[in-house]
Formats: C-alpha cells, sequence, structure tokens
C-alpha cells in the first residue's frame, strides 16, 4: 500500500478501510500492531505510541477538561494497546478504528467511574472491540473459532498446551498457573508467549 | 420486522462515548439485533476514528523530541512503562450465559447486560421488573416482564422513557412491536403497551410515568413502580 497521498477534501465519502487515501499509513499501524502480538516488539509499540498518543491527548484533554485525567486515559489506552495486540484483526477494521474503541471505553469507564463511582468497567460489555462487533454473525462464528481453537490448541506441544488451557479456559493468573505446575513465573510467561505465537500463525493459516 | 431505531444523532452520541450508560447499553442491544443499525455503527466509528486520529500536521509536531520536552509527559517514560509489562490480555473463553427467571419463564440476557448487577424481582399483578443498579441519578434502568395478557395503563411521561423489547412482543396505539424495536418515548407520547403473550423489556426512564386516565390516576403508584 501507498504511504503517499494528497491532501483529502475535507468532505469524506467512503469510508471502508480499503479507501481511505488521507495520510495516515494504515498498513505501517497494522505492521506494528502485528510485531506487538507476536514479538512483544517495544520498537513497534513506540511506532503506534508516537503516532497516537499526541491525539488522544489532545482529544483527552478536551473531553475531560483535566490534565491529570488525560494523562491517565493516554496511558490506560496505551497500555491497552500493548496487552491487546494479539486481539487485533485488521480484516474487522482498521487499527485506527480499533485504537479509537479503545480511547473511547477507557474514557467512558474513567468518567463512569467519576460521576457515578461504579468501577464496573462496562464499556468492553457495551462496545466490544471490533474482533467481535458483528455480534449475529459474529457470535456464531465464535463458536466456530472456539471450537477451531481448541483444536489448535492441542497441536501445541504438552507443556504450552498446559498454560494455555489454564490460562484462557481455567482463568487462572500466570502466578496461580506457576505454583499449580511448580514452575518458575518466568517459564509459565515465555510457553504463554510462545503458544501464542504459534496460535497466532496457524489460525491465521487456517482463516486463509 | 424491527421498526423503531436510535435516531441517528443517538448512534454518533454512541460512537462518541456520550450517553449514559443505560442508554448506551440499550443501543447496543438493539444493534445486536438490527444489523442496519449496526452497520451505520461500525460506518460511524471508522469515520469518527479516522477523523480523530488524522488531525492536521502541525499537531503532529508534538512528536518531535524537541517538542515533547515541552509536554507536560515525557512519553518515553510511559512507553518504558508500559513496554515492562509482560502480561497479555487472555482470549475471552466462552463467554458465559446469565439468565433471569420472570414468572417461571427463563431469558437468557443480552451479553451487554451480563456485569451489571440487578436489584430483587418486585412484582405487582402481571408486572414485575428487576432494577438494574446503574446508579445514574434521575435515570432508572429496569428489566420489565409482562406477564401474558398484561398491559400498563394509558400513561404519559414526564421525561423520556426508552422501552427495548427483549423478548415478546406487544402493542400499542401505534400499532405491534418486536424483539429489537427501540421506542423512545417523551412527554408528548401517551400510550398504553399490552401483550398477548408476555413479553420482557429493557427500560430506561427519567422520570416516573404518570397514568392519565379516570380511575388509572389511582395507579399513579404502578408509575413510580415502573420508574
Amino acid at each position: 500500500m501507498q504511504s503517499v497521498h494528497s491532501e483529502l477534501p475535507s468532505h469524506q465519502t467512503a469510508v471502508t478501510s480499503s479507501s481511505m487515501t488521507n495520510k495516515i499509513d494504515h498498513s505501517q499501524l497494522c505492521q506494528w500492531l502485528k510485531s506487538i502480538a507476536v514479538d512483544r516488539d517495544k520498537q513497534a509499540f513506540t511506532g503506534v505510541f508516537k503516532f497516537f498518543a499526541p491525539k488522544i491527548q489532545r482529544i483527552a484533554q478536551s473531553k475531560l477538561n483535566n490534565e491529570a485525567l488525560a494523562a491517565e486515559v493516554l496511558q490506560d489506552t496505551m497500555s491497552n494497546v500493548w496487552r491487546k495486540a494479539h486481539l487485533f484483526d485488521d480484516s474487522k477494521g482498521a487499527a485506527t478504528t480499533w485504537v479509537y474503541t479503545i480511547m473511547r471505553n477507557v474514557t467512558f469507564d474513567l468518567l463512569r467511574k467519576m460521576k457515578a463511582n461504579k468501577e464496573d468497567n462496562l464499556s468492553d460489555d457495551i462496545w466490544p472491540l471490533a474482533e467481535a462487533l458483528n455480534t449475529e454473525d459474529d457470535s456464531f462464528s465464535d463458536h466456530i473459532q472456539s471450537r477451531n481453537l481448541l483444536g489448535v490448541i492441542e497441536t501445541l506441544p504438552e507443556n504450552q498446551q498446559q498454560v494455555v488451557k489454564g490460562f484462557y479456559f481455567m482463568e487462572m493468573s500466570q502466578e496461580q498457573l506457576a505454583v499449580h505446575l511448580n514452575l518458575p513465573l518466568g517459564t509459565i510467561k515465555s510457553r504463554l508467549r510462545l503458544a501464542l505465537g504459534k496460535l497466532k500463525l496457524k489460525l491465521g493459516e487456517h482463516h486463509d | 420486522m424491527i421498526k423503531h431505531h436510535p435516531t441517528f444523532s443517538m448512534l454518533q452520541n454512541f460512537v462518541d462515548g456520550d450517553l449514559p450508560a443505560s442508554l448506551a447499553a440499550g443501543v447496543a442491544m438493539h444493534a445486536g439485533m438490527c444489523p442496519m443499525c449496526q452497520q451505520k455503527i461500525i460506518q460511524l466509528t471508522e469515520q469518527v476514528a479516522e477523523a480523530n486520529f488524522e488531525e492536521s500536521s502541525d499537531l503532529d509536531l508534538f512528536t518531535n523530541d524537541a517538542d515533547m520536552k515541552t509536554a507536560e509527559l515525557d512519553f518515553d517514560d510511559i512507553i518504558g512503562e508500559i513496554t515492562a509489562s509482560d502480561d497479555v490480555e487472555p482470549m475471552k473463553a466462552a463467554s458465559i450465559e446469565r439468565s433471569v427467571s420472570f414468572k417461571g419463564t427463563q431469558y437468557v440476557l443480552p451479553n451487554v447486560l451480563r456485569n451489571m448487577s440487578l436489584g430483587k424481582t418486585a412484582q405487582i399483578g402481571k408486572l414485575s421488573r428487576a432494577r438494574i443498579l446503574l446508579d445514574e441519578g434521575e435515570i432508572h434502568t429496569n428489566l420489565l416482564h409482562i406477564g401474558a395478557g398484561g398491559s400498563i395503563p394509558e400513561h404519559t411521561h414526564k421525561g423520556f422513557e426508552l422501552t427495548l423489547l427483549l423478548a415478546g412482543t406487544f402493542a400499542d396505539e401505534q400499532g405491534e412491536y418486536v424483539q429489537g424495536d427501540f421506542i423512545m418515548l417523551d412527554k408528548r407520547h401517551q400510550h398504553q403497551p399490552a401483550t398477548e403473550l408476555g413479553c420482557l423489556c429493557y427500560t430506561v426512564a427519567n422520570d416516573a410515568l404518570h397514568f392519565t386516565q379516570g380511575i388509572n390516576k389511582l395507579l399513579n403508584p404502578i408509575g413510580s413502580f415502573i420508574y
């Protein structure tokens, strides 16, 4: 994809990601997110951060009118990007849409915490991240996907399977798993990361 | 077929994150049942995201190292702090369904509601309601069940009343409503919904219902019951 385009006229007509022809380099952003997901690439994260952070800071500042809160939105949004990059699916929408969704959700939960004094973090139920947005079709394909997922998990080496199943299906924390399997925390973490990388590859193959 | 939808400006507010949780949840549940609104929301979200992040280049000068020192926040510190963490978000396991039961009928709740706290169910006649405890001040949110053959006496509203039909059907002077219908009424409207086979609604109102007809005025306690 080309990254150099002429200025967009302020009147924007088409909105599908394929026809976005402004100066946001969408393919670069997607690539960075993938590197974060697969390799925990800090350089890529820095790229993503430097693109979004000033904008997030400015948007949050104008919405919340408070510098400390704006800083909190920035911090939370970007650490979600770091933690959730593997959930980003570029076939479901642009990276900008995905990050926007995270920022909007973080802001909503923060405002609700202040106004209603509720820390119920409802935003991810109200606005599920793009990978689960298309409810009806997706809840169906989600079932298929989780079935596929199990099949793919079974192909992992036994020691990685244990960790993945414990973490995702039994919802144990990494610390709990370390105790449960009598392994150092670092081992749990690296197995999980290895397994995730493999899953990502295999599931990718599966879908294409 | 769903005939009643959120207005365009409500969808915009939804995408911007500017609706109270109660109404945002209503729009989200409607969109879950209405592919048309779902599509609009997806497009709007893309547009808004694009508009937010494409901003003119002079603001992006912020990212220059020289200018960053003038910004309050030290981006490199934040980056370091965030990337020091090794945690990754677990993929969501197949979502756990949450259901409620009214008058012996079991209803699976939409995912949007699965983490909201519900109050105890209270009943008057064929009406049962469980408050959804969102703590939004004058805005009250309920699950309202009307048993088969039940109705709500003709009433009007001082504020707004959103009724989202989650299951079953009901009818009023305007016609028949089906699952997914998003019915936003304000004080200009009067209506008297009745259901033949029973229905479950998600309701949001910012004032008590006000009964308008003769003897039913005596029922105004039901108005506060439903609100």
